[in-house]
């Protein structure tokens, strides 16, 4: 069952409020003006809606993600972030609302032709290939672009050694981007849970996607691995121009890193904005103290 | 920050693999049609042979694919009965293409009996196999078009020739036999370290990631249960002309499937090494067995009740042997590899 909200990162909301309000980071305007000016949406959701039983994880979600940008989903535990992403991969298929990717129109996104759309995705809960070397792992996520059959792979036919070579080159890349090098031949399962999630993100990235959807990518890292990982992303996005939608619970994180932000709770969008606006914003901060306890709310009142 | 090198656990390089099958190629062909006498042969090596090809396709769909199957047996009779007819009722038809054909209706009906785990897993899909053991079963049984007609519906094995050379002999039919698995083995062992045999392994241990990452999971499914199906078909037909030199459903029951897949667990799961282990063991074990077992009690039990007794041996081993090992003999012998290597250096 991917993305359920069961083994969601604990997150405490009280350290995560103080963050928002004392404003964390403030993100170069110059960015956000490059943003602008060409600002053609890649991916637009509309009217978004799906239930599961009675459960409405989302209802009536617009979301517009303009190309190159680092669009943060941000809420708390159940809000609905992973169902948006599951919808935007096919892997659900929305009740209400249609999505656009690249122009192109779906009530429901096939999954298997996902990455020919040129989107590529990571997981909340490691999905990883535990039987397949970090190496072999990486290089799977070219997969949709070969086009050799079984017979050309057993008799080792040009053309499959070609197709080989050049994904080997693309794994390689990554894997030298990534700093994974001293890891790339072990077996993927034998890594610590950190490096697993960064092969992940390995994955998604050789297969130069257009979008990348990035399920919580640094839960239950630590501080060091968290800022480690924040840079890789920002760097997928600053060299290779991808597009990037991000969910993540530290706020701190978030704030640094995105170019506008949107907020579900109980699957609704209650603010969507730059980060400033939304950290301003009195329904979140509505949303957060209506989880929090303690002293959070003090401080604010 | 570089990641530190973890010397531990690196995967293994693949000239390493490939010293031991070609110190076992060489007994094969060297020592064995030499020096082996007619039992061993007849009792033990044929048996084994066509039990360790059977393993290594059932390994392809299980091991690697992740899809599991209690039809192996039928995807035997498929291929024996397949081969029996070609032979009959094609004038002149080489023995080679015979098999090939054989283990091409066998792949047809194991594309069949995979439909079903394009929706189907694990548990259920095991049950849907089942479907495929007692279909053909029946089907051979009933009608009598399959075995010619022949009233008992025990038939013989056609004589084997290759261009012109008689193989009715115990070397004969080992060299056929032997010659098959090794070819077969062989391209099984191509594809697993393919990009293809990483799709299997791929579509097994997550299905999600799989379909996103652009792995056609459908066509992946039905490509391993189609080579894995031609694979057991053609140990069909060594099992039935080369071993027991007879053709009847009766000997490719549920029992066969269930050996077989007693032999990859034991063996390893996704290892073509431990399909061959787990075959010896299968094979090998229950004959040393019940020597012991006639040597020590021989005079005090009838034949029945040691023959029962050895059975319940042989469970119980198995059971404690893959509590101590569960990743199979194959891993056991990896373990004993790494343990004679640090001695050594
Ligand atoms: N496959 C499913 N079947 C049933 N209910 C589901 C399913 N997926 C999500 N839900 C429910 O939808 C709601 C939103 O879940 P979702 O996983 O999208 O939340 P989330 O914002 O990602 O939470 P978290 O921060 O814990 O990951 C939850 O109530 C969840 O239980
Ligand atoms: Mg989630």
């Amino acid at each position: 069952m991917i993305g359920a909200s069961l083994g969601a990162a604990a997150y405490e909301r009280a350290p995560e409020i103080s963050r928002i309000l004392a404003g964390a980071g403030p993100v170069e305007d110059t960015r956000r003006a490059r943003l602008s000016a060409k600002a053609d949406a890649i991916l637009t959701l509309s009217g978004i809606g799906i239930s599961f039983g009675g459960v409405t994880a989302l209802s009536d979600v617009d979301l517009e993600v303009k190309s190159g940008e680092i669009r943060a989903v941000i809420g708390p535990n159940g809000a609905g972030k992973s169902s948006l992403i599951n919808i935007i991969s096919g892997l659900y298929h929305a009740n209400h609302g249609t999505i656009a990717i690249d122009g192109q129109p779906f009530a429901r996104v096939p999954a298997n032709r996902l990455a020919r759309l040129g989107v590529a995705r990571t997981f909340q809960n490691l999905a990883l290939f535990g039987g397949l070397s970090v190496r072999d792992n990486i290089a799977s996520g070219r997969v949709h672009t070969r086009h050799t059959s079984f017979v050309e792979h057993i008799a080792g036919l040009p053309r499959a050694r070609r197709e080989d070579a050049v994904i080997a080159e693309k794994t390689d890349q990554i894997v030298v981007f990534l700093h994974l090098e001293a890891v790339a031949d072990r077996l993927v399962a034998t890594l610590p849970y950190g490096l697993q999630k960064r092969v992940e993100l390995a994955r998604a990235l050789v297969a130069e996607p257009k979008i990348l959807l990035l399920d919580e990518p640094m839960a239950g890292m630590t501080a060091t691995e968290k800022a480690e990982m924040a840079g890789f992303v920002r760097a997928a996005r600053d060299r290779h121009g991808v597009t990037i939608i991000l969910i993540e619970h530290d706020i701190g994180v978030v704030m640094g890193l995105s170019d506008r932000v949107a907020v579900l709770d109980y699957g609704r969008k209650i603010a969507d904005g730059t980060p400033a606006e939304v950290r301003a914003d009195p329904a979140v901060i509505r949303a957060y103290i209506g989880t929090a306890e303690g002293e959070a709310s003090d401080e604010l009142l | 920050m570089a990641v530190q090198a973890l010397d531990a656990e690196r995967l293994p390089i693949d000239w390493q693999k490939l010293a031991l099958p070609a110190v076992l190629i060489a007994v094969a062909y060297g020592l064995i049609p030499t020096y082996a006498s007619s039992y061993l042969v007849e009792a033990i090596l044929l048996p084994f042979l066509a039990l360790s090809l059977a393993a290594v396709g059932l390994n392809l769909l299980t091991g690697y694919c992740g899809q599991l199957s209690l039809g192996s047996s039928a995807f035997m009779a498929v291929g024996a009965f397949a081969a029996y007819n070609f032979n009959l009722r094609v004038e002149a038809l080489p023995l080679v293409a015979t098999m090939i054909l054989a283990g091409i209706s066998a792949a047809g009906i194991g594309i069949l009996f995979g439909l079903p785990s394009l929706r189907l897993r694990g548990f259920y899909l095991a049950v849907s196999t089942l479907a495929a053991q007692f279909f053909v079963q029946w089907a051979l049984t009933k009608f009598g078009w399959f075995s010619n007609d022949n009233p008992s519906g025990v038939i013989s094995a056609p004589h084997l020739t290759v261009a012109g050379f008689s193989l009715d002999g115990p070397t004969g039919r080992y060299l056929l036999s032997v010659t098959m698995v090794i070819v077969l083995t062989g391209l099984v062992w191509r594809l697993v370290n393919s990009a293809i045999g990483r799709n299997f392994i791929a579509v097994r241990d997550n299905e999600t990631a799989a379909r996103v990452i652009g792995v056609p999971v459908l066509r992946t499914k039905l490509l391993a249960f189609a080579i894995s199906s031609f694979i057991i078909g053609v140990a069909g037909v060594l099992w039935a002309f080369t071993y027991l030199r007879t053709v009847e459903p009766a000997g490719f029951n549920l029992d066969r499937s269930f050996q077989i897949l007693f032999i990859i667990i034991i063996g390893g799961l996704a290892s073509i090494r431990g399909a061959f282990l787990g075959a010896a063991f299968i094979v090998v074990f229950p004959l040393v067995l019940s020597r012991l077992g006639a040597f020590a009690f021989g005079g005090l039990f009838d034949s029945g009740v040691l023959d029962m007794s050895q059975r319940i041996v042989l469970g119980a081993l198995i059971i404690i042997f893959l509590i101590a090992e569960p990743n199979g003999l194959s891993a056991l012998f990896d373990r004993l590899k790494r343990r004679i290597g640090s001695r050594s250096s």
